[in-house]
């Protein structure tokens, strides 16, 4: 099996028909830096996308075996994923040495991330990078009050570029990144109107490239300066006009940022962690956070979307002098205390058996 | 095989003994079969509460019993929830009040 940095990552772009997504694949692909990388679209869009590298695919969805919707493994998409990396190999295609996914505007992401993550040969190939969702300036307050499938794309996402930005009113964009920041606080929120945009930033910079991981895990600590009432749904908004607009989606999801003083204990959070998703994974949307790991000198990086967890990663120093683990939920229907009492009780249960665990 | 993330054979992303670049510090010094031991140790105060209990069976896999004497061999930890689930035909829930006083409960008897 190859070692993760070894593997070859794979982005996913999502976003709604006519938010910009071959137009953004367009842009970055034309960059030297990009030019190796293969593309798999579900649908051809209005915007041809012209690359010597591109493959269109079908929606066909296996059911893992006592697995839920967001683990549902793509036929399609695991049938051109083995069939690009056996030609690869193959020397029937070029070297690509990265690979986007454009999905059709209603797909729900998390059935492709779920096929890179748990496929079982394509995860000894492939590795998850950033998802990247496109949002329509003009647009994306409607759609997000009548399609959820927006709310998950968005949710889910890595970076958010908001699109159309030199097209829509400004009072507009604002009320629509107060809405994007409010779904998904620790994502990036690029605007690009007619902008260039950095294709490193976008696609490469993850939490696989060492040098980049510090810049991504503060800005998730910043998600605990905004945590408050304005940017949080549903659950415990005190907003009124939000608690008198309940039927609208996006006012069930909520992200918040839990902090913890004392080092976790990896075995009751995997514990933890592991039952909440398999009892609530569908309505945990994300799970992103630096862990103060009792005996552990330093902090690890968890990383998860629904069901799939990504594999720890190890940072090599804190950020700062603050030692507290910083976790940020993306949650449907979830209240925060639910979430934070539940976590720590787990937590002291490992704290009355630590004698006997060090001691093992 | 992990019936959520349909993992054949391979480390779960809980297992410390199998990312000592992550885990450098106490990695090592807690071996894999150590670490089973006390997982199983922690889990067994949650699964009390449902009336289940887990065992190690040989150092590969675990064996899940209910309170009824129904038992269920499963590979890894995100495998106990759903034989748990079968077993008493609800859903373990780690944010269900009555199971956080339980362990509340426990906490203050150890």
């Amino acid at each position: 099996m190859a070692g993760s940095l070894e593997k070859i990552p794979v982005n996913v772009v999502t976003g709604f028909l006519g938010s910009g997504k071959t137009t953004l694949l367009q842009r970055v692909l034309q960059t030297p830096e990009f030019a190796d990388t293969a593309v798999l679209i579900n649908e051809l869009g209005e915007v041809g996308l012209d690359h010597h590298l591109l493959e269109e695919i079908d929606e066909n969805i296996l059911l893992l075996q006592n697995g839920c919707v967001c683990c549902t493994i793509r036929s399609d998409l695991k049938d051109a994923i083995r069939d690009l990396h056996s030609r690869r190999s193959r020397g029937l295609v070029p070297p690509f040495r990265r690979l986007v996914i454009e999905t059709t505007g209603l797909a729900d992401p998390t059935p492709i991330l779920a096929t890179i993550a748990l496929e079982p040969v394509i995860h000894n190939h492939f590795r998850l990078g950033n998802v990247i969702v496109t949002v329509d300036a003009l647009n994306a307050l409607l759609l997000m009050a009548r399609q959820p499938e927006s709310l998950k794309q968005i949710a889910v996402a890595d970076r958010i570029i908001l699109t159309k930005t030199d097209l829509a009113a400004l009072p507009q964009i604002e009320a629509v990144k107060t809405r994007l920041r409010r779904l998904n606080p620790s994502a990036p929120l690029i605007e690009t109107g007619d902008k260039p945009v950095d294709p490193a930033f976008l696609l490469a910079h993850d939490l696989h490239d060492s040098s980049y991981l510090p810049n991504e895990v503060r800005r998730w600590q910043e998600v605990e300066s905004h945590d408050g009432d304005t940017i949080v749904g549903g659950v415990r908004s005190q907003n009124h006009q939000d608690l008198h607009d309940t039927h609208r989606h996006d006012n069930r999801i909520a992200a918040f940022a839990l902090t913890f003083d004392e080092p976790m204990d990896w075995t009751a959070f995997g514990i933890w962690l592991t039952m909440l998703l398999q009892s609530h994974g569908e309505d945990v949307l994300r799970v992103k956070g630096m862990l103060n790991v009792a005996g552990v000198g330093t902090p690890v990086v968890i990383h998860g979307v629904q069901h799939i967890v990504h594999p720890p990663v190890h940072m090599t120093r804190w950020p700062d002098e603050d030692r507290r683990s910083r976790i940020v939920f993306i949650v449907r229907d979830i209240a925060r205390e639910e979430i934070e009492r539940s976590l720590m009780a787990f937590n002291r249960v490992a704290r009355d058996y630590k004698p006997q665990s060090h001691a093992a | 095989m992990c019936s959520l993330c349909g993992l054949l054979g391979e480390d779960h992303w809980t297992d410390m003994a199998a990312s000592p670049e992550v885990f450098g510090d106490v990695g090592p010094s807690r071996t894999r079969r150590q670490e089973r031991l006390y997982r199983v140790r922690i889990i067994n105060r949650v699964l009390a509460h449902f009336g289940l209990r887990l065992n190690d069976w040989q150092g590969r896999s675990f064996v899940l019993r209910s309170a009824t004497g129904k038992t269920e061999l499963v590979d890894d930890l995100m495998a106990v929830w759903p034989a748990g689930e079968r077993m008493i035909g609800r859903r373990l829930d780690p944010m269900d009040p009555a199971l956080l006083a339980h362990l509340a409960r426990s906490a203050a008897r150890s």
